[in-house]
């Protein structure tokens, strides 16, 4: 039985787990900071180099992280949703392809970081438009149709990348590389994403229980009163662009989009109005642990968090698929 | 206040360019049983669908409780009709007692949350199609006979005041093709549902409903009470195979030839 009282229980949960995270992220590093530390430099009181670092250099990244995370991971609930398919993930109709192509363009012909970050805006951007324009034809919309469009757009991306990268410099594909597989390091400011995330989040939560309905096929949710081609086409445009913000903030980070949502789901349910607000907290706190790792594990080299969240999520997802048979069915 | 459930004036139902049904004309007052019957292919389906709302007719005008659909906001009409689906298609898993509480989606508003009595509704119309030990089982362990009472259950719970019911016998047994057919009829009786069903089985039609709705499939239909209308000549020619008719008492049976 669904109730309000469960589902602010569970969030609340989450949202203690993620504000942990951001502390943990917070101290940690070359140069440790207590968790007293911690608090005592968000609050203003912290003098000295613990506090700037806490404040100026890890505080903007951790929030970042934690954005990028939540907002691939309410994508990648919303797309599971709109394509009716528990293995979609926020990138499967094209949208990282598009970005990459946006970004490793600016790479290449050394524009600056502003350039990298308005590139892979425009190329998801792109992506977007082109899938939308194609899947509709004729205007019928059916899930396959919008599937098979991203999934060619996605692959005509991915060549497009693999031509750049092919005649790139050499000492410029270190940074193509690390971007391909998702980076935080690059990340200027988290403001865009964690308010972009908040919008997102307000957009879609008004629409959970039509969602759990079109979750049953379009049929049946229409014949419960849901207006499913705008629902759909608000969805797809949503999910889009929740994508495109988190790619542009930090690269294409895998499998948070993917794993997150099976992770909440498993534990929670699949009634939306539960599962978003916490697949994003989840997402967001898994990516800021994982960020964490991937600067601290080898350092003072840091790895690119997508290696560590791909090297993380393939066992945990062979592992889900092994469980639950009916997943791979669909 | 228009008694009626159902009003239908010169409806044509067309797909890809070829009419279905035309000119048809019916009124279905509350306590009433419409069965349709036609060959695969002949409208049936498209017809429900047309009538619920789903999809434009080529022609004509459908009322809904006195109000004409396009009146209606799609919430007002599934608070009106419920429509039983052909498939039922579970892509992620749910327990049983959840998807039957999707019966009470137009009755909630926006950031409600089912309520005890919509739980206790559900539960109901999962114990009179006798699932109410499976509420906590997923979807996914059902068997298909299982997962059409399921269906049904969600209509109950969704407690319109016609039902629109698309092969509501498929997957079935024997003895609750009839618990099915009887649940309806009681609930037409005692409640004033009116119920319009895609049957494939005459006899079970016979029995089950007082008008009878052929669809030729090239826009000719016939529509009348069951004892009028389901002969053995009339349907021959509807399915294009002999039939002939037997008597037990006061009984007809109609069986293939």
């Amino acid at each position: 039985m669904p109730t309000r009282r469960r589902a602010l229980l569970v969030n609340l949960l989450l949202l203690i787990a993620a504000a942990l995270s951001i502390v943990l992220a917070l101290g940690a590093g070359s140069l440790r900071v207590a968790p007293g530390d911690v608090l005592a430099a968000l609050l203003g009181d912290g003098e000295g180099m613990a506090a700037e670092v806490v404040r100026n250099l890890r505080l903007p990244r951790a929030l970042a992280a934690f954005a990028c995370g939540g907002l691939l991971a309410l994508a990648g609930t919303l797309m599971q949703v709109l394509l009716r398919n528990p293995l979609a993930d926020p990138y499967v109709l094209g949208v990282s392809g598009g970005a990459a192509v946006g970004a490793l363009l600016a790479m290449l012909f050394s524009l600056p970081l502003l350039a990298m970050h308005g590139g892979a805006f425009a190329g998801a951007l792109c992506a977007v438009l082109l899938v939308f324009g194609l899947a509709r034809g004729d205007g019928s919309w059916t899930q396959t149709r919008l599937l098979l469009t991203g999934v060619i757009v996605a692959a005509g991306a991915a060549a497009v990348v693999a031509l750049i990268l092919s005649v790139a410099p050499e000492q410029k594909l270190h940074g193509m590389l690390f971007w391909l597989m998702g980076d935080l390091s690059h990340a200027a400011t988290p403001w865009p994403a964690l308010i972009v995330l908040v919008l997102g989040l307000a957009a879609a939560l008004p629409l959970a229980r039509d969602l759990n309905l079109l979750a049953r096929g379009d049929l049946v949710a229409k014949s419960f009163g849901v207006g499913v081609g705008k629902l759909r086409g608000a969805i797809y445009v949503l999910a889009s662009l929740l994508t495109a913000i988190a790619v542009t903030t930090a690269g294409s980070i895998g499998f948070i989009g993917l794993i997150v949502p099976h992770l909440v789901r498993l534990a929670a349910g699949n009634d939306q109005r539960l599962l978003l607000p916490a697949a994003t907290l989840a997402g967001g706190a898994l990516l800021v642990c994982a960020d964490t790792l991937a600067r601290t594990a080898v350092a003072p080299q840091q790895l690119p968090v997508g290696v560590l969240t791909a090297l993380l999520g393939v066992p945990v997802f062979l592992y889900l698929l092994s469980r639950q048979p009916e997943m791979g069915k669909t | 206040m228009n008694a009626n459930r159902l009003d239908v004036e010169g409806l044509a139902v067309e797909i890809g360019g070829l009419t279905l049904v035309r000119d048809l004309r019916f009124h279905l007052a509350a306590g009433e049983r419409l069965a349709i019957l036609g060959r695969n292919g002949a409208g049936k389906t498209t017809l429900l669908h047309t009538l619920a709302g789903l999809r434009a007719p080529g022609a004509g005008r459908i009322a809904l409780c006195g109000e004409d659909l396009p009146q209606l906001t799609p919430t007002q009409i599934a608070q009106r009709r419920g429509l039983l689906l052909q498939h039922q298609l579970d892509a992620f898993p749910a327990s049983v007692l959840e998807t039957a509480l999707i019966g009470r989606h137009p009755w909630l508003g926006r950031w409600t949350w089912e309520s005890r009595a919509d739980e206790a509704l559900a539960r109901d119309s999962l114990r009179v199609v006798g699932l109410e030990a499976f509420a906590l089982r997923d979807v996914h362990t059902l068997s298909g006979g299982e997962r059409q009472r399921l269906a049904i259950a969600t209509l109950l719970t969704q407690a319109p005041q016609l039902a629109l019911l698309d092969e509501p016998l498929s997957h079935l047994d024997l003895n609750h093709q009839v618990a099915v057919l009887d649940l309806f009829s009681r609930r037409v009786s005692d409640a004033g549902l009116a119920v319009v069903m895609v049957l494939h089985d005459i006899n079970l039609a016979l029995r089950h409903a007082d008008r009878a709705l052929l669809l030729f499939g090239d826009g000719r239909h016939v529509i009348g009470p069951v004892a009028e209308v389901m002969q053995a000549e009339l349907l021959t020619q509807l399915y294009g195979h002999p039939l002939r008719e037997l008597a037990d008492g006061e009984r007809r049976y109609l069986v293939p030839g």
